[in-house]
């Protein structure tokens, strides 16, 4: 199509990374929104997925549909042994030690609730303490503040600063006796931030507090090492990662996760099952109650093969480049503000204007073709701590393009234009 | 006129710029608020109604300029309207928004007089909750029930 290759033209690293090649890769980037090019900037909320990954899906449950670990006719072999390989790529992604630290879930949500009650209503009890950021998306804050009413614990907060970055003495101030968990992100969503997870995790482990660390928007833009962060869990979504919804991963260091009670039962999370007494199953699938995502698994592989077939170091250097474009571009418009100014970032750019709200900039960037998020991205604490209703925010992805930047721009001005 | 141009008109960018209405009321005798989870925004109506008559309406809130226009125009329109009137007009603006009573004629809403202006909002879907927020509020100031108005 006309504008794929068009855009991919410029820019110091075109060279560097064939963009043409991997938007050619991405079918849903072609089309056109309101008769204009896409410019899909919402990359936070989710990503794109390439046509490996549809194949996947389409080949699965053309060829290959079946239920997985019970029959024991060739197709539901297949189907197993898909989903299991499946499982091993992810294990080898994040670097876990064995393939049953890896848990499919429904996505980062679900793995922090398997955490909060499975593991939280095991070894916490009443008085205990919870630590967590100002900069949490609620899906890793109201799944503690429910195990804090169940069994009577306190959640404590990590204050950010006015740059949006985590404020570590206070975190420091924050750890006691009474800390029994950390769970913070690694990367935020509404504001970019790359949060240093290391010192996190190793203040916290000198404590012997396990931390648990919301990846879900560091996965598409960091390398993840689960070893090298020392972390207990690490939780995310396949659908940001370019894969499928509704399949995300709970890595979980087996010592913790063996002594963790089942999150759900149900089929084949169990070894035996009489009416007197069940005996569980073990790693991972203890934790795996029912029919899970097989084709969303499989398509999460896939996705994943797909990065190992580019040069990592290239898409950092890109997106970079994505961001530093972006932010002296925006911070050159008048009036705008913009919101996350850390100095580790990721491609995240959320902005406000005083008088014009978060939404009709959304609106009016989508007559033009640019998909934006507008709101206060599941992140009310954020929008509260920077004193605004709501953000407009640009993430952005490995496919995208200065020439999009330029076009995000271009709509910001039709915005100040019809507001003026 | 273009979408865009037919949902932000001059008359709908003056009530963002300069809302009517727009502060707290001492004397009123109801009082709701609207809450749009979605996005964040919110708005607080206060009516005070006398004999079934509403002698004084005004809102406080923080919203897009959809919302904050149709909430202005909502409580220019509304005042000396009685509680039946007021639930008309509110069924007559909820048909307009979702574009229900485009269906059977030209566009534009039946029976809402002035506030066909807004009727532009029916093209953008994700846009009508945020003018038809002030209206769930009033609804629910009018009830006389403590429940906040949701959008969802």
């Amino acid at each position: 199509m006309k504008v794929a290759h068009e855009i991919a033209t410029s820019g110091p690293l075109a060279e560097a990374l064939d963009i043409s090649k991997i938007r050619a890769d991405f079918p849903i980037l072609k089309q056109k929104v309101h008769g204009k090019p896409l410019a899909y900037l919402d990359n936070g909320a989710t990503s794109q997925k390439p046509q490996i990954v549809i194949d996947a899906l389409n080949r699965y449950y053309s060829t290959e549909n079946s239920n997985i670990h019970r029959g024991v006719h060739c197709l539901s072999e297949r189907a197993t042994a898909a989903y299991e390989a499946a499982r091993q790529k992810i294990k080898s992604f994040v670097n876990a030690r064995s393939e049953q630290e890896i848990i499919f879930v429904r996505g980062t949500t679900e793995a922090i609730n398997l955490v909060a009650q499975s593991y939280g209503r095991t070894f916490l009890k009443k008085g205990d303490e919870i630590i967590v950021s100002a900069m949490e998306h609620h899906s890793n804050i109201v799944p503690w503040q429910m195990l804090c009413e169940q069994i009577g614990a306190r959640l404590r907060v990590i204050p950010i600063n006015h740059d949006g970055e985590l404020v570590l003495d206070e975190y420091r101030r924050l750890l006691s006796e009474k800390t029994k968990l950390v769970s913070v992100t690694h990367v935020s969503n509404a504001l970019g931030t790359i949060v240093p997870v290391k010192d996190i995790v190793r203040l916290a482990h000198e404590r012997n507090v396990p931390v648990l660390l919301d990846g879900a928007q560091a996965v598409p833009h960091l390398k993840v090492d689960v070893q090298e962060l020392a972390c207990d869990f690490y939780a995310f979504s396949g659908h940001k990662l370019f894969g499928p919804t509704g399949v995300g991963i709970l890595y979980g260091r087996s010592e913790l996760l063996d002594a963790m009670p089942p999150y759900q039962g149900g089929g084949d999370m169990i070894s035996l099952v009489t009416f007197e007494k069940t005996h569980y199953n073990v790693l991972p699938y203890k934790f795996e109650a029912g029919t899970p995502h097989i084709a969303g698994g499989i398509g999460l592989a896939a996705a994943i093969d797909y990065l190992a077939g580019l040069d990592w170091k290239q898409v950092a250097a890109h997106e970079h480049d994505l961001l530093a474009y972006a932010t002296s571009a925006l911070s050159s418009i008048e009036g705008l503000r913009i919101i996350g100014t850390a100095r580790e970032k990721v491609g995240v750019i959320s902005f406000v204007f005083e008088h014009v709200h978060a939404h009709d900039v959304g609106t009016i960037l989508d007559q033009e073709g640019v998909a934006v998020r507008a709101g206060h991205h599941c992140a009310m604490p954020v929008m509260q701590r920077f004193g605004v209703p709501a953000t407009t925010r640009a993430s952005f992805a490995l496919y995208n393009t200065r020439e999009e930047i330029d076009v995000l721009v271009r709509g910001i001005h039709r915005a100040l234009k019809v507001f003026k | 006129m273009s979408e865009l141009d037919e949902l932000y008109q001059e008359v709908i960018l003056d009530h963002n710029r300069s809302p009517r209405n727009y502060r707290a009321m001492a004397n009123a005798n109801r009082k709701a608020q609207g809450y749009n989870p979605l996005c964040g925004d919110h708005v607080t109506v206060y009516l005070n109604l006398e004999e079934g008559v509403i002698k004084d309406i005004s809102f406080e809130g923080s919203g897009c300029a959809i919302s904050k226009a149709s909430a202005s125009m909502m409580t220019a329109e509304l005042k000396g309207k009685t509680e039946a009137e007021a639930k008309e007009l509110f069924d007559n603006v909820h048909k307009m928004l979702t574009g229900e009573s485009n269906k059977n004629g030209p566009q534009g809403g039946r029976g809402v007089g002035k506030l066909t202006i807004l009727s532009g909002v029916c093209k953008f879907p994700a846009r009508v909750k945020c003018a038809s927020l002030a209206w769930h509020t009033v609804n629910s100031a009018l009830k006389g029930g403590e429940a906040v108005a949701s959008t969802e």
